[in-house]
């Protein structure tokens, strides 16, 4: 498979941060929030409430010392009753703005999680709806890093720079009609420098970029080539070539650390830049204010023309640092805007990718037979299956009794439709019989065996099942009427119990039970700390290897299918231990079809027939005696004169 | 664990003590400033001085471009002290990995190892910088404009001692009260990132069983255990920001209420509270609280990271047991083995002995095959020999020194492996082999591949020797890289070489070829063989049977087999039906 577990070794992604954004994957996103409409308006209220009320207590400056403290300075019976009230005023809207601000990060979160838990959930459904070549062709790492990396990049942009974006917007918005309103000259020298900032922040940010994908690059070299040394580690030692390690790694891990000091160093420039700028901009306006008010240069706001009171320069001053302060963030936060969008694009990719087609209408139900000996549909858990094949042109109904009856007639296959790796195969497995595919790696024995189960889909010729053409089944019907076991041992976090129900979820204690002593798995499993309710973690780690392969074994008695395919099942076994499953293991066989792809002859001789294949084709095809007597290709691999791999 | 990592500061110590130096300089300079702006308010503005307005606005530039030189230099040496930390970091966990023993490499398995080695470092990365940037800006800041404040006006700056405790108490419960569930919603994080893991690795199955609802219904369940939990946890963390606005705003209020009746008795002049210096104290406000914010933010980072800091500090610390012995003895007379009463665990809990009372000869030059089922610890007894671990009780010698006087370089370039699950690295084949002896020539090498049965397909790709693997190998047959991996042993002439069951994907007619040069080429050295396949064994001088770490059985195949026992049941198993037949 070309499946590769590194999560380090990758190529980083999302180093490239751009800020053009695909107006569809933002659409997309907005989709996602649309259930959340009513949430996000309060969201939206809220923060105007708490923008608003921080907009306020930088106003209010002006209205304490200009309406109330200088006229009562002087004053012989200054009173306090209007400051009062006003604070009173302004205390409830506080506590207004600060409910506010409660709601808004409560609801926000709900939202975020809410919308994430949704594409988490549409990511994994659609997943498992891919077909097997998606996994063929992308790595675990690679579909690992969309619910990793790009959701969190999502998360991080939907909890945080979502909401800091819009309270700063309503900030500068808010401030900005503040400063309007105080004075339009002043208002357009803020404006003015506003540019110069932006200016200022771009260059760095672009430079800083740059310095961070030259980072990325560098880290995955590190990753890359600790994971291949790490891994190789025991054969590092015996070699002795520590020191060697140490002097290549040595290189990479100096180039790692300066790239990341440069990246670093030039993105802790921003904020100090950008704080100096706001406090240059402040001097301006106090100068050019202060000269106003004193020369009385007619000051023009959006209420009238005046001159420009000093309450109002002390005013515009604090304003001028509230508007500075949150474009500081927003600029902070575009990066990560930047690479949630990335994230999302991908993870948009995963979920548009094309599902597997299911056009099948023949369906597996239980059946009886009636008087006449007919077969009929039933309710009942009947053992007898049959196919329910439905004809759509004079709308009757047949049932054809499941057998396991597989023929394949005169099939081609190819990945790609370029390149044919399965050519003409004929292929006749009766029920009951053992059929064995041999052959060097790449032969394309597996191939076949994931054509009957439709994996894949044939390109040319036919595949029967009890005589029906398997495009009409309903794949999830075929499915369950193969059981497979393959080479690599699957488990799943959960008790032994629940991984031995794996095919069939209503099958009692008893069945499984049973189907573990067919295995010759009942008494490792007994041996177990909690017998057969023991929980295996991560891929039943804690078993040998031996152990590991009973048990997909045991899970395809369990699930009791009329044919089976086994792939290499016991591959992993020694010759001795596997001497001690045969016996399960023709068990388990016996009255079914099966299909067997195996690297030890001695698994397969007693196969009813066995089809040596050769690049695609079968170049010999019959029972171990014919084949032995033909002195061919099966005969010198049973000899052990020629290399399989 | 803070002095473990504490010794991989080194040349990062000087750029980390410099950080918050400037840092404080910075935060002195922020703190300035809005003293500043009161006076170019109070006696410039306030009183149409400008004059005083340019005077105090050369000034506030002079703090502004101060702050923000520190600031800056500051952001600089906190980036090199964190980046020449973790280079420290990674260069000494990746040093005392190549330490390690192989029981080490089982415990921490290399997955882990390498998880350790970048993410983990990378968070401990960056909790440093945060630890070296604001960890002393923050109670500084606090402190310097509490200072200020106080001394603008001690009767207004007394609000504080009301709200600092107030925003304290929220932060606290806060982070207590979340944190646990913070804890709970990472590991169920664990989980949906195992869910996926496992399906898809195992998708074949999920498919084959058609099991894909089940799996969807599972992993919804993990993810809706994820909603909730952040649900709880944010019900209490939503209150950061208004605990920290009701600080702000009553503050405000309180300093207006206060504020306006001072400035009102003063008449706005000095020495009395101003105009200016109201605005000012609202600054500090923000500036006192804002750092209490930072100071609860950074809490929550430190012990985020303090579980990779953990991680990080278990490799650092793990010993090695296996040093050169005492004698460090360079010279290994022969090939000769012994095992005296081997008993050997794997940990000191162990149950049962992993190789058990085992007492064997082997001359030098001898071929010795070991045969016997999965975990009859064949591998475990081969492992003894070069020392890969030590023996629980017992003693092996070679050469007829005990292993443990031997310098183990020199002890392990005269055992050559070829280990079971064996590595290719990626490079040239040239480079592969040449692991074997780096100064050896290409004749060399070529020797020791047309030994080992390389050659004939090495000549047959486009590049021969020139030959680029990929990563562990991926480009060349299971059978090609078992061949390979022996010739790399041979390129060392070791006075023992040892194969762990490494020509089981190579034709049994290359096999014996193999052997066969082993036989003519190099007599000397002895030869241990592990093979599952007994007709890689039978024609060894001495072939040793292992049952669940016992020697069962020992001798020639004529006589094991005429002895009957395992060796006869796995010799029958194996050869029955070829011999009729063929």
């Amino acid at each position: 498979m070309p499946n590769s577990n590194s999560h380090g070794g990758r190529p980083p992604r999302g180093a490239k941060v751009s800020m053009k954004f695909d107006k569809k994957t933002i659409k997309r996103l907005m989709s996602y929030l649309k259930p959340y409409k009513w949430q996000m308006l309060v969201v939206v209220i809220c923060v105007l409430l708490t923008a608003g009320s921080s907009v306020m207590s930088q106003l209010f400056i002006k209205t304490l010392t200009d309406d109330y403290i200088l006229p009562m300075v002087g004053a012989d019976n200054p009173d306090y009753g209007g400051l009062l009230r006003t604070l009173i005023g302004m205390g409830v809207l506080f506590l207004a703005g600060a409910a506010a601000a409660y709601f808004n990060a409560w609801i926000m979160a709900k939202v975020s999680q809410g919308v994430l838990k949704t594409v988490r959930n549409d990511m994994f459904s659609h997943m498992q709806s891919l077909p097997i070549s998606y996994f063929d062709t992308h790595s675990h790492g690679d579909v690992m890093s969309f619910y990793t990396n790009d959701a969190d990049a999502m998360q991080q942009m939907l909890s945080q720079a979502i909401p800091q974006v819009i309270s700063s917007g309503v900030t500068i918005i808010a401030v900005f009609c503040s400063m309007l309103s105080l004075s339009v000259w002043l208002t357009l020298i803020v404006v003015a420098f506003l540019f110069v900032i932006l200016l200022i922040t771009a260059a760095i940010a672009k430079k800083s970029g740059a310095y961070f994908v030259k980072q990325q690059h560098s880290t995955a070299d590190v990753n890359g080539y600790i994971e291949e040394m790490i891994n190789g580690q025991k054969v590092v030692k015996i070699f002795c070539h520590e020191e060697k390690a140490m002097s290549d790694f040595d290189g990479k891990n100096v180039e790692l650390c300066e790239n990341t000091y440069r990246a670093n160093a030039n993105a802790n420039v921003l904020m100090p830049l950008n704080n100096c700028l706001g406090y240059f901009l402040y001097v301006i306006l106090a100068v050019v204010g202060g000269t106003m008010a004193i020369k009385g240069v007619m000051n023009v706001h959006c209420f009238g023309v005046n001159v420009l009171s000093l309450g109002a320069i002390v005013s515009f001053l604090q304003l001028s640092r509230s508007f500075i302060g949150p474009i500081g963030q927003v600029s902070q936060q575009l990066n990560s805007v930047a690479m949630a969008m990335a994230g999302a694009e991908r993870i948009f990719t995963l979920i548009d990718e094309q599902s597997e087609t299911d056009d099948g209408y023949v369906t597996l139900v239980n059946a009886k037979r009636d008087e006449n000996g007919e077969l009929v549909e039933t309710n009942e858990r009947t053992h007898l299956w049959a196919w329910k094949h439905p004809h759509s042109a004079d709308g009757s109904v047949t049932y054809t009794e499941l057998k396991g009856d597989i023929v394949l007639d005169d099939v081609d296959f190819g990945y790609v439709p370029e390149k044919t790796v399965l050519h003409n195969i004929d292929i006749f497995a009766k029920p009951g019989q053992k059929v064995a595919f041999v052959g060097a790696t790449g032969a394309g024995k597996t191939t076949i065996t994931n054509l009957i189960n439709r994996f894949y889909d044939i390109a040319d010729g036919k595949i029967r099942y009890d005589g029906i053409n398997i495009n009409k089944i309903k794949k999830a019907d075929l499915r369950h009427s193969l059981g497979v076991v393959l080479q690599d041992v699957n488990l799943f976090t959960g008790t032994v119990m629940d991984n031995l129900r794996y095919g069939k979820p209503d099958a009692t204690d008893e069945e499984c039970i049973a189907a573990a002593k067919l295995a010759n798995a009942d008494s490792f499993i007994r041996m177990l700390p909690q017998g057969y309710n023991t929980v295996l973690k991560g891929d039943g780690s804690g078993l040998s290897q031996g152990q590991r392969q009973l048990i997909p074994i045991a899970r395809a008695a369990v699930a009791d299918p009329p044919v089976m395919i086994l792939d290499e099942a016991t591959s992993s076994i020694d010759t001795r231990t596997e001497a001690i499953v045969q016996a399960g293991m023709d068990a388990l066989m016996k009255g079914r079809t099966v299909f067997v792809i195996a690297h030890r002859l001695s698994t397969v001789r007693n196969s009813d027939v066995i089809m040596v294949l050769e690049q695609g084709h079968i170049i010999e095809r019959g029972p171990h005696e014919k084949l032995i007597a033909e002195k061919g290709q099966y005969y010198r691999l049973y000899t052990g004169a020629f290399e399989l791999e | 664990m803070i002095k473990t990592l504490a010794r991989s500061i080194r040349d990062a110590a000087l750029p980390a003590i410099f950080t918050p130096i400037f840092m404080l300089a910075e935060a002195f300079c922020e703190v300035c400033i809005p003293t500043v702006m009161k006076y170019m308010i109070d006696k410039g503005i306030n009183v149409g001085d400008m004059d005083n307005v340019v005077k105090y606005g050369v000034m506030l530039l002079i703090f502004t471009v101060a702050s923000m030189f520190f600031g800056i230099t500051a952001g600089i040496t906190a980036s090199r002290a964190s980046s020449r930390f973790a280079r420290n970091l990674r260069w000494d966990m990746y040093g005392n990995i190549q330490q390690f023993t192989f029981s080490s490499i089982d415990k921490f398995s290399p997955a882990s190892l390498v998880t350790r080695l970048t993410t983990d470092v990378n968070r401990v990365q960056m909790a440093f910088q945060m630890l070296t940037r604001i960890t002393f800006r923050a109670p500084a800041m606090l402190i310097f404009a509490f200072v200020f404040s106080f001394r603008t006006s001690p009767k207004l700056s007394m609000t504080f001692l009301y709200a600092i405790p107030f925003l304290v108490i929220v932060l606290a419960i806060i982070i207590k009260k979340a944190f646990p569930i913070f804890d709970k919603t990472f590991k169920a994080y664990d989980d949906l990132n195992e869910c996926v893991e496992e399906n898809v690795s195992g998708i074949r199955v999920v498919k084959s069983f058609v099991q894909e609802e089940h799996e969807i219904s599972k992993f919804q369940a993990i993810s809706d255990k994820i909603f909730g939990l952040f649900m709880k946890a944010e019900r209490t963390v939503s209150f950061n920001a208004p605990a920290m606005q009701i600080a702000v705003y009553g503050c405000i209020i309180a300093i207006s209420w206060t504020g306006a009746h001072a400035i009102v008795a003063s008449g706005n002049a000095e020495p009395g509270l101003t105009v200016g210096g109201l605005t000012s104290l609202f600054t500090y406000t923000m500036q006192i609280l804002m750092s209490l914010m930072m100071l609860s933010m950074i809490f929550v980072m430190l012990t985020m990271s303090k579980a990779s800091a953990d991680r990080v500090a278990e490799v650092l610390r793990e010993g090695c047991d296996i040093n050169d012995g005492e004698r460090n003895l360079t010279e290994l007379k022969d090939g000769s083995i012994e095992f005296k009463n081997v008993c050997f665990k794997y940990s000191d809990t162990a149950e049962s002995n992993a190789l058990d009372h085992i007492s064997v000869r082997i001359n030098s030059g001898e071929t010795i095959g070991i045969i016997g089922g999965t975990g009859s610890s064949k591998s475990t007894f081969v492992q003894m020999i070069p020392r890969l671990y030590d023996t629980t009780e017992g003693e092996v010698l070679v050469g007829g020194e005990n292993v443990r006087d031997y310098n183990l370089e020199a002890l392990r370039n005269n055992v050559a492996m070829v280990l079971q699950k064996n590595t290719l690295f990626s490079g040239s084949i040239y480079e592969n082999i040449r692991w074997g002896d780096e100064n050896a020539s290409d004749e060399d090498v070529q020797r020791v591949c047309r030994l080992a049965c390389a050659d004939e397909f090495i000549q047959k790709f486009p590049d021969k020797y020139e030959t680029h693997i990929e990563q562990g190998g991926s480009n060349v047959s299971g059978g090609q890289k078992q061949r390979l991996c022996i010739a790399r042993a041979l390129l060392k002439h070791p006075k023992i070489l040892i194969l762990d069951d490494s020509t089981s994907a190579v034709d049994t007619h290359t096999d014996a070829m193999i052997r066969k040069a082993f036989r003519e080429e190099i007599p000397n050295t002895t030869k241990i063989i592990i093979a599952q396949r007994v007709s890689s064994v039978e024609d060894a001088d001495k072939i040793i049977v292992l049952d669940s770490g016992k020697i069962a059985d020992m001798g020639t195949h004529d006589e094991l087999y005429a002895r009957g026992g395992i060796y006869k049941e796995i010799y029958d198993q194996q050869t029955k039906g070829s011999e009729d037949d063929a």
